[in-house]
């Protein structure tokens, strides 16, 4: 679990972070939802320490993160695996040499072997046993997505952190990318924060919600009361959506059946 | 001015203060000696073969009066070559070829957040990236200005006796006339003092791009400039020093 607790950060005086508090629960996926520019990757940076919070304290299982010691945070960073936002695999790597790098770097004990095995793991686990060889300049956007994943789960990290994972991908591959995460969370009951402004991932991921708005924590909870939610920031993000609009319309002119009518249908036909 | 220079010591105090395990850093510094040495040494022999060429001639062209001997062109061509001409001329050239590679290299790490990917899992960027990097660089210029000293005279020689300016025995004697080994040593020196200068620039200015694409040119280009004034203002401190 990860206890965040006032956390403030400014730049040149612009204050993107007012004071957040929150708690991110184990083996759940906490998203950390909101628009662009409210502060959800500053607030991300803060906690996977690639930034210093002006204000405030994060809390690793007990552990005080902010303003210890170099060796607490080492030892903290070495369980953060991360999969970024353009995925940053290492180029001058093929996929498999990507998902060792962790391993050869934070766990010198292991044999070869062991590393060999580990790395087949992974890439198998993201349904990429046959890419080992690919540079990651030859393998798609998805791809990269999964050996992200491959990467950071490599050394059995016990907080996954995602930066939209969804970014520049169709819309099955990003959901299939979320089911990934999603299963990896509860299959190893880690600690998953997941910025996002996809709807898709909303309901469906969505253990743990975070609404962020202007620097702001204003909701928290869960997808089955996200809908109802009685915050107006909140429902107008999500009713923002086309799509959610249209829906509301086709409900509204032909009742609950006519949404089920249109699930029903082909999707070249909607 | 002040600001970037304590940027810069810090960044470098960052470097070694953590870090990483030795076998790790030597595997790196390999890797790093190849890119930086054994790629570089067509350039390097090119550049200083005609360097070599040219100083000859040009010597030959102004040394008229029939009381100096022709040996004095070779004479010249070494001290030249070895004071000046290798350590300085070959440092600039490899500012130009490994001081943007450094550069951009680390842009482009560094927009594409695989150096933030490398703090996250707790590895010292810096350590990892920079420090094998400058090591090779202090190993692998050195080597090259050895190397650089050779094909020069080696130029001189052969533009000399081919074009009929003078002897091959002319040349041979003057290179050989009033040799002080102290010089070999003092171009070795600063061709560590520019490796150093030229590297760690070039990686300071590619570790802290911000932006994009666009940034990492600039980068590039803000390293060769910079290493470039930073190499002929240690040339001067150092010729004022050591000699």
């Amino acid at each position: 679990m990860i206890e965040i607790s006032n956390l403030e950060k400014s730049f040149d005086g612009n204050q993107v972070l007012k004071g957040i508090s929150c708690t991110l629960e184990t083996g759940k996926c906490n998203l950390l939802l909101g628009g662009s520019g409210t502060g959800k990757s500053v607030l991300l940076s803060c906690i996977v320490g690639l930034m210093k919070p002006d204000l405030g304290s994060i809390t690793f299982d007990g552990t005080v993160y902010t303003n210890s010691k170099v060796d607490i945070r080492q030892e903290i960073r070495r369980k953060i695996g991360m999969l970024f936002q353009g995925s940053a695999l290492f180029d001058s790597m093929t996929v498999a040499k990507n998902v060792e790098f962790p391993l050869q770097m934070l766990t010198p004990d292991m044999t070869e072997e062991e590393r060999r095995d580990r790395v087949e793991f992974c890439l198998k686990r993201v349904g990429l046993e046959n890419a080992g060889n690919k540079m990651p300049s030859e393998i798609s956007g998805g791809m990269k997505k999964r050996v992200g994943i491959a990467r950071a789960i490599a050394p059995n990290c016990t907080y996954l952190f995602c930066d939209e994972p969804n970014s520049g991908l169709d819309p099955a591959t990003s959901i299939k990318i979320d089911e990934l995460i999603y299963e990896i969370t509860h299959e190893y009951n880690i600690t998953t924060a997941i910025i996002t402004h996809d709807m898709n991932s909303v309901v469906g991921i969505g253990d743990h919600i975070i609404f962020l708005h202007q620097g702001k924590k204003l909701w928290d909870g869960n997808k089955e009361h996200i809908l109802n939610a009685e915050v107006p920031e909140l429902r107008e993000f999500i009713f923002s959506s086309s799509l959610v609009r249209a829906a509301k319309r086709v409900e509204q002119e032909d009742g609950p059946q006519g949404l089920e009518n249109l699930a029903a249908e082909p999707l070249s036909e909607v | 001015m002040f600001k970037t220079f304590g940027s810069f010591v810090l960044f470098l105090y960052n470097m070694v203060a953590r870090a990483e395990r030795l076998k790790v850093l030597w595997t790196r510094f390999f890797e790093e000696a190849t890119l930086i040495g054994v790629n570089s040494i067509f350039i390097v022999g090119i550049v200083s073969a005609f360097i070599g060429a040219v100083t000859c001639i040009q010597i030959a062209y102004n040394l008229t009066n029939p009381l100096i001997p022709k040996s004095t062109i070779g004479y010249m061509v070494r001290e030249m070559t070895i004071l000046e001409l290798a350590p300085t001329i070959t440092s600039i050239v490899l500012a130009g070829k490994v001081g943007s590679s450094i550069a951009g290299g680390l842009g482009t790490m560094r927009i594409t957040e695989q150096i933030s990917a490398l703090e996250v899992m707790g590895i010292n960027s810096t350590s990892y990236l920079v420090l094998p990097r400058i090591l090779a660089a202090m190993l692998m210029f050195p080597l090259l200005v050895i190397l650089s000293m050779a094909l020069s005279i080696l130029g001189g020689y052969l533009a000399g006796t081919l074009s009929g300016v003078m002897a091959p025995q002319d040349y041979i004697e003057g290179i050989r006339t009033d040799f002080i080994p102290y010089n070999i040593l003092f171009a070795l020196i600063k061709a560590v003092v520019f490796a150093f200068l030229v590297s760690g620039i070039s990686a300071y200015k590619g570790y802290y791009t911000e932006g994009g694409a666009l940034e990492v040119g600039a980068a590039s280009t803000a390293a060769v400039t910079n290493s470039i004034i930073a190499i002929l203002l240690a040339d001067y401190v150092l010729a004022a020093v050591l000699l």
